[in-house]
């Protein structure tokens, strides 16, 4: 029996707030695991804290609700150790780039085949809406007292010099175009990164709807509003590397990571299938990882006898031999 | 008073000189040479956190008897630098050996530029005193009035001599032989069977024959060359040749605890590098593919990863999709998993976490040894959530007790801390082989497959499931029907949030009462062991936990020969404590001593706190050098004498 978007919810009481950019990451989510089939025992969604941190609450599907910033090792460890699941982490932009960046930049270097959905809204909303890496330097949103000190930092290009091989962006209130970055992400050889420009309504009152639908964007030409966000597909651009151009791609991917206030990129910034995942890389150390992957791996008889075998380790031991 | 006895048929041989020439592989031929003749060894490896030219040294005590310990006194110590005669040299017992390089003997202390101020005040002050030269010369003297032996051995010329005898001149420029020189002097004087140094020597170059072959030769020549410099007064010792012990292994204690790991199946191992830690992690990934006996390729995936939290993390990650898993660390690394530890524990995983303690706080001495982390250990953590720490006391221990933690953990569903620490880990010892098959393996309670009535599930599964065992049956990541959720936040029976005052009280004893059970199960030999006079009353009882527990037991062993009214309690499972086992062991002990490496006598206030019975005696020691069996013998004559302090602090150790 095919599985219905309505299979991958719970009914949890969501307790976002009204308007929130989340649900509409939310629903993208749970579309894209129906659009792809995936049964719900063998995906799970691991997920940082704060309100991002509660999605997998709301999704029919194993869900693990992981420590501040730390998301990504959670999943990674869950990955290697069963290479068949289908793992999804999410997270809040203060999460994955302020106190988790350091596992960030590392997970980059490993390229596990998962997908990392941030939610991108500039503010750590669940502790009153203080500035977090996205925002950018002397912005004032309404809950800080002051002009915010930091400058920003720019979620894809961190991405890119990480070594991610999958790149991307979307917005919250395009759920259709998130959903199908979410698919290319999931199905991605590799660890996808897909930043989600999420409005949030309480506390960011700068990033809004309304401003990143074009709010006192004015076309010179037309003195019209102009929206903000486009569409990469849209302009002809190509992320994708496909053979000895990664140099050039990852040259174009940051240009167009830089454009932000009145012209604001999603879709595919990057991708490229040509590093080995990290799956390949144990292959080439542990030739039966993949037929038999350490959570497969039988341990003792039904007698409780470890199966392992160190006899000759041990033998290599002795002193009487 | 009478003195710790050094048996006649046991002797210390003490290898030192810079980090990387070759102290550890001199020590090792030494130590497998010995072990193939027959006799026990204990041996213990000191150095500096320092890649190249700092002092580090070897101290091996091999015996007729089983020995678990160093003791104070050397026999022979070799040597082929200078620092090792100025720190060493006053080790040495009368009638004990120093072999030196000869051309080295007017080298003086300034000369030497890695001792440091401390110590160099020290020597100069002992050589001033007794009006010698600040020099080798001045050590040598002194040490001839002690009627030590001196074996000068002029290595430059001896190697020059010996790549003309080789015809290769290539040879002659080979001066990382020199510890192998040094070795083989020493087995000469010891009159040693020399067929089993030259295996020994191609046994530790293994995977270098050429440099193996190399290293015999030049052995071989200088063990001809000691025996005919010498005269036959000089050379009355003997180290004779027996059939080696059956069924024996010579182990290192950074080996047994992955070894164990092998047996125990753990299959994912995360760290962080960190001293003396990374040893376990490393053993375990250069023999990652593993042979099953049940057909399957089994293998360890070991993971390096960007620092501490994500190697708890991610070993945590690994243990919800069913595998063992575990993470090796130091009490650093340790303090960054902290955080994650609780999670672990509100989420009900079984994780271990290989606690190797050396010298805090901070940085402290990294690669010196304390036990300083017990009461860590036991609360790590903020807010309140069930864990297991278990201490091992030796290197065999340790490999038994592996495959037990793993059992603990998924049994009781917590996080298990399993204390070593740097004396386990940089020691070596010959012991019964292990046996594989000893401790079985136990996984509790795992749900393999979550049964369905016709389309519809008869009942939901509930991860956390509320009833009368609080020991909930535990699906893994990927199992059918077995959905689950886990979050750091208080959670209901699936796994969800909830901030339900009554849901929370359910939810803390559920966890906390695994503890109890935990407690209930566990055998008593696997809570504390007690060695020596069980059946006497009014006597003295010895209480410690972890690595001190070789030189506590030969210590004892002599007092117990002398008459003394002894037992050794050791405390193995340190949270949940075993009070009332332990009530029952101490029970008729007129005095408690209380000896643990660190300096507030951490076991002694755990003791206290929960079995309402002061400790009499404290004897501790935070130096960063283990305590020796001589200086634990001297410690306990002195409270039965009656005139010990409350407080002993030991200060033995170079």
């Amino acid at each position: 029996m095919a599985l219905k978007f309505a299979d991958y919810k719970t009914d949890v009481h969501n307790d976002w707030c009204p308007g929130c950019g989340d649900f509409g990451i939310l629903n993208a989510i749970q579309m894209a695991l129906a659009d792809l089939q995936i049964p719900a025992h063998n995906s799970v969604i691991f997920s940082g804290i704060g309100c991002s941190g509660k999605t997998p609450h709301f999704i029919n599907t194993y869900g693990i609700h992981t420590l501040h910033g730390r998301v990504l090792p959670f999943a990674q460890g869950a990955k290697l150790s069963n290479p068949d699941l289908e793992v999804i982490a999410v997270g809040g932009d203060g999460d994955g780039l302020g106190i988790g960046a350091g596992h960030f930049v590392s997970a980059g270097r490993r390229n596990v085949d998962m997908a990392y959905i941030v939610f991108n809204n500039g503010v750590y909303g669940l502790t009153k809406g203080q500035a977090a890496p996205t925002l950018k330097l002397g912005m004032k949103t309404k809950s800080l007292s002051k002009p915010n000190v930091n400058n920003s930092v720019n979620p894809i290009a961190l991405a890119l010099v990480s070594g991610f091989t999958f790149i991307a962006r979307g917005y919250s209130y395009d759920v259709r175009h998130l959903k199908e970055l979410i698919k290319k992400s999931i199905e991605h050889p590799g660890l996808a990164y897909l930043d989600v420009l999420q409005p949030c309504p309480t506390y960011n009152d700068i990033n809004t709807r309304e401003w990143y639908q074009g709010m006192g964007n004015i076309d010179e030409d037309t003195h019209k509003q102009k929206p903000r966000i486009y569409k990469l597909e849209d302009t002809g651009y190509d992320g994708r590397v496909r053979s000895e151009e990664t140099h050039s791609k990852m040259v174009q991917a940051i240009e167009k990571s830089n454009e932000w206030d009145d012209k604001i990129p999603i879709g595919l910034f990057y991708q490229n299938e040509q590093i080995p995942t990290y799956k390949e890389r144990i292959d080439s150390k542990i030739p039966s990882y993949v037929k038999n992957p350490p959570a497969k791996q039988t341990i003792m008889d039904q007698d409780g006898v470890p199966t392992g075998d160190i006899a000759k380790l041990l033998e290599s031991l002795r002193i009487d031999r | 008073m009478t003195q710790f006895h050094y048996a006649d048929n046991s002797l210390t041989w003490v290898i030192g000189g810079a980090q990387g020439s070759g102290v550890d592989s001199a020590a090792n031929i030494f130590s497998r040479a010995c072990a193939q003749a027959g006799f026990h060894i204990f041996g213990k490896r000191e150095y500096y956190s320092n890649i190249k030219g700092e002092h580090s040294y070897f101290t091996v005590r091999v015996s007729d008897e089983p020995i678990h310990s160093h003791v104070d006194l050397i026999d022979i110590l070799v040597s082929f630098d200078a620092e090792t005669v100025f720190v060493h040299a006053g080790e040495v017992k009368e009638g004990g050996a120093i072999i030196y390089d000869s051309d080295l003997a007017e080298t003086t202390l300034r000369e030497v530029p890695t001792i440091d101020e401390y110590a160099a005040r020290r020597i100069s002050s002992i050589l001033e005193r007794s009006g010698k030269a600040i020099s080798v010369r001045g050590m040598l003297d002194q040490a001839q009035e002690k009627n030590i032996k001196l074996y000068g051995i002029p290595y430059f010329r001896l190697l020059k001599q010996f790549s003309e005898q080789m015809g290769d001149h290539t040879l002659s420029k080979l001066t990382r032989t020199v510890n192998v020189m040094a070795l083989s002097a020493s087995m000469a004087i010891l009159n040693f069977d020399k067929h089993i140094l030259s295996e020994s020597i191609r046994y530790i170059f293994r995977t270098k024959p050429k440099i193996a072959e190399n290293n015999v030769s030049a052995a071989g020549f200088v063990y001809d060359h000691v025996r005919l410099q010498f005269s036959s007064k000089d050379l009355t010792r003997e180290l004779k040749y027996k059939r080696p012990l059956d069924n024996t292994i010579l182990v290192q204690g950074n080996q047994s605890s992955a070894l164990g790991k092998l047996v125990a199946g753990c299959r994912f191992q995360t760290y962080y590098p960190i001293t003396p830690a990374s040893d376990d992690s490393e053993f375990l990934e250069s023999n990652q593919i593993l042979e099953q006996n049940n057909g399957e390729e089994g293998s360890v995936l070991v993971v390096q990863t960007e620092d501490e939290i994500a190697a708890v993390t991610m070993a945590i990650g690994g243990a919800l999709t069913g595998v063992r898993s575990a993470t090796a660390t130091s009490g650093p690394g340790f303090s960054l998993m902290v955080e994650a530890l609780g999670w672990a524990g509100i989420n009900e995983v079984p994780l271990v976490i290989s606690l190797y303690q050396r010298a805090g706080p901070a940085t402290g001495l990294p690669t010196r040894h304390e036990q300083g982390d017990l009461l860590f250990a036991v609360h790590a953590g903020h807010g309140e959530f069930p864990r297991i720490v278990f201490s091992s006391g030796d290197i065999e221990e340790s490999f038994y007790d592996t495959i037990k933690v793993f059992n603990f953990a998924e049994k009781y569903q917590m996080p298990v801390i399993h204390l070593l620490d740097k004396a386990i880990a940089n020691s070596v010892t010959t012991c019964r082989n292990f046996d594989q098959h000893r401790i079985k393996v136990d996984r509790g309670q795992i749900v393999d497959k979550v049964s369905m009535a016709g389309e519809k599930l008869d009942r939901k599964y509930l991860r956390f499931k509320l009833g009368k065992n609080p020991i909930s049956p535990r699906a893994v990541l990927g199992t059918q029907n077995g959905i689950f959720w886990n979050t750091g936040d208080e959670h209901t029976e699936e796994g969800h949030i909830t901030e339900d005052p009554y849901n929370r009280i359910n939810m803390m004893d559920k966890r906390m009462n695994k503890l109890d059970i935990a407690l209930e199960e566990i055998p008593n030999e696997d809570k504390a062991i007690a060695y020596g006079n069980n059946e006497d009353q009014d006597v003295l009882s010895v209480l410690s936990w972890g690595s001190t527990k070789g030189s506590i037991l030969d210590a004892l062993n002599q007092l117990n020969r002398e008459g003394e009214k002894m037992r050794f309690i050791q405390l193995r499972l340190l949270h949940p404590f075993p009070a009332s086992l332990l009530e029952t062991l101490i029970r008729g002990s007129k005095i408690l001593v209380d000896i643990e490496m660190n300096y507030s006598a951490q076991l002694a206030s755990m003791i206290e706190q929960r079995l309402k019975r002061k400790i009499d005696y404290t004897v501790v020691k935070y130096n960063g050098r283990p305590m020796s069996s001589s200086e634990i013998y001297n410690a306990l004559k002195l409270i039965i004498s009656g005139n010990a302090p409350r407080r002993q602090v030991l200060e033995n150790g170079t």
